[in-house]
């Protein structure tokens, strides 16, 4: 087993059309455990290179392991299933999907993957939960929601507390990577912080790797690492 | 979106559900008659004035012409049917006794009584179901007949009242609305009539009808019963090349589905409007769906990123759609069973239409069938949009 969850060597990936964004990155490494603040101005890549590593979007040929396993060589469905059982995904804001409630959503990846249902059954290093309900219930719990929530739809929440719930849905079923995309850029400041606070927190707890992408340096000081998505870039002239 | 495909769903089935009831009952008025008989004219019209009472007799055919047809060596039984009068819009049948022994409708059904028996008195008649039902009258009341076919404001056979002996069963049938008398009666209340108004200074009081001789002289048609139906074709070649005057003899069956092949068209046309008035509610959902789509978009990614595939995405909207149109075709079948349940008194009444509420026939079933497989097609549509927005915005739509 390799150390790093994400190894990425000489990648290079074009949008179609002659004046298509063109996103190339020499090395990018993370290693297990590790928590990573990405940092980019919009345009700069970074929906692009989280596509790339949720094997939604498939690179020119090259040296692409995540989580030792080589994405250009599995078929889009291999991917699909691949994405839903080893990475969690956290996006900006509407997070979740409406006709469901809080916990349907939160329970989402369970339906997609046998794998993460296992996992959240037999949730390594604390207790068995009885049921898939159960352990929702308890992670919702962990992150600070009330679990009166739980039934409700997710419409009658506050962006915070949508946050939280999309973060459960990350990690429910112990997934090997976190990839959050501007997770708080739609909450104010004092939220912000409450939020890194209790998803590092849920992280550490789980030993689970985060990639966390933001344009707000200022929340760099929380991570382990920051890297510019400017420095990974070979050419940054050629920004779209 | 469920509602406008409930209510397309909803004019689909009624439609063929009051075009198949129609053809039923239509079909169901007359069995166990080989033949009718009346005056020369179109096979369809002679159906319609002797066993639909629809429309008028152009002619009415001799007294001594029914003779000869009943007393055929062939003929097991003949019913005369006198038309013309009226009671308060009903028609009134004259008719003799055989009609409660061989009608016959429905699977060989004899007409029955709910109250009451047949006419023995000249001034007996016998009312059908719904004549007892609007004009609320039982056995033992007294009626007067109305002269011509069309309703109130005509002459009356005021002095001559007649005395109601029994009431029919429910039919369905055109007997629910009609008053039957003999048709020496018919003869006795036209004594002191010419021409169609009573004769000035002419007046024949009603006990003293029973002197005269009340043979009459004319009929509207003749229901024929064989002994063999394997003569029926022999005997209707005797009655239409019958000497005495110009006479045409119809098979129930024969010239029913001649009415029917006329009624074909107005019924596909009918049910043609229906099915686009479903197609255009089917589009409306499609319209809706797809407009929808760049709203979701951001529901679309978040499937994606649990891993849902793009064909799952592309189902999801599929079954989607399905799910509004089955819904819809339920709450349609359920209104219109509703609709059943209230406006069939109102239909019956008012267009003589039985609208029974109960189940769907096979071919509404087929119907109902056909439009949620329609509804799942069309939902491909949104189905493969929304497969293309997924592989084009993967994690991150474009908003």
């Amino acid at each position: 087993m390799s150390p790093f969850v994400v190894d990425i060597q000489n990648l290079v990936f074009q949008w179609p059309g002659k004046h298509g964004f063109r996103l190339s990155i020499p090395q990018f490494l993370v290693k297990r455990g590790e928590r990573v603040f990405l940092q980019g101005a919009s345009g700069s890549g970074k929906s692009t290179l989280l596509s790339l590593l949720g094997g939604v979007l498939l690179p020119q040929p090259c040296h692409m392991q995540i989580l030792d396993t080589d994405l250009t060589a599995l078929t889009s469905s291999a991917r699909d299933r691949f994405r839903v059982d080893h990475i969690g995904f956290l996006f900006q804001q509407f997070n979740l999907v409406p006709y469901l409630s809080v916990r349907e959503n939160v329970l989402l990846p369970c339906r997609f993957s046998q794998y993460r249902r296992q996992r959240a059954l037999q949730s390594p290093g604390s207790e068995a939960a009885d049921s898939l309900e159960q352990s929702a219930d308890r992670l919702l719990g962990q992150l600070g929601l009330d679990m009166k929530l739980a039934r409700q739809p997710v419409t009658a929440l506050s962006v915070g507390q949508q946050q939280r719930v999309a973060a459960a849905r990350a990690l429910i079923g112990h997934p090997e990577l976190i990839i959050a995309d501007e997770p708080t850029s739609s909450l104010d400041a004092g939220r912000q912080a409450e939020f890194l606070d209790v998803l590092l927190g849920r992280c550490d707890d789980e030993k689970v790797t985060l990639i966390f992408v933001s344009h707000d340096e200022r929340l760099a000081s929380h991570f382990s690492r920051a890297v510019n998505l400017d420095e990974l870039h070979e050419t940054p002239g050629e920004l779209a | 979106m469920a509602v406008s495909i409930a209510l397309s769903v909803m004019l689909l089935l009624g439609v063929e559900q009051l075009r198949t009831q129609a053809r039923e009952s239509f079909s169901q008025s007359i069995s166990g008659t080989d033949l009718v008989a009346g005056a020369r004219t179109s096979p369809i019209q002679l159906m319609l004035y002797a066993v639909f009472r629809l429309g008028d007799a152009t002619h009415n055919i001799r007294w001594s012409s029914f003779r000869a047809m009943a007393e055929h060596p062939a003929v097991a039984w003949a019913v005369p049917i006198s038309l013309g009068d009226s009671h308060r819009g009903f028609a009134v049948v004259g008719t003799s006794a055989a009609y409660f022994e061989h009608f016959r409708y429905g699977d060989r059904r004899l007409l029955t009584f709910a109250e009451g028996k047949p006419f023995v008195d000249i001034f007996d008649a016998v009312i059908g179901a719904d004549v007892a039902e609007q004009l609320g009258y039982h056995v033992g009341d007294s009626i007067v007949l109305n002269h011509g076919a069309k309703g109130l404001g005509l002459a009356e056979h005021a002095d001559k009242p007649f005395k109601v002996s029994g009431i029919l069963e429910r039919t369905g049938l055109p007997v629910d609305r009609s008053v039957h008398v003999g048709l020496e009666s018919i003869e006795a209340i036209h004594l002191d009539w010419q021409g169609g108004a009573p004769m000035p200074g002419v007046s024949i009081p009603a006990e003293y009808v029973r002197k005269f001789v009340l043979a009459p002289k004319e009929i509207t048609a003749a229901l024929i019963g064989l002994k063999s139906r394997a003569g029926v074709f022999q005997m209707q070649r005797f009655i239409n090349q019958y000497k005495g005057e110009p006479l045409l003899a119809v098979l129930p069956g024969v010239a029913l589905d001649e009415l029917w092949s006329i009624v074909n068209i107005v019924e596909k046309s009918l049910l043609a409007i229906s099915a686009l008035v479903v197609a255009v509610g089917l589009s409306g959902l499609v319209a809706v769906v797809l407009a929808g789509l760049g709203e979701r978009r951001r529901e679309l990614a978040i499937l994606r990123s649990v891993g849902a595939g793009p064909h799952v995405v592309f189902m999801l909207l599929a079954i989607e759609g399905l799910m509004v149109v089955t819904a819809g075709a339920l709450l349609g079948v359920m209104g219109l069973t509703a609709l059943g349940l209230f406006a069939a008194p109102i239909l019956e009444a008012h267009l003589g239409i039985s609208f029974a509420a109960g189940m769907l026939s096979a071919e509404a079933w087929q119907l109902l069938l056909l439009v949620m497989t329609t509804g799942f097609l069309v939902s491909l549509i949104p189905g493969y949009r929304a497969y293309r927005l997924s592989l084009a915005d993967g994690l991150t739509p474009r908003l």
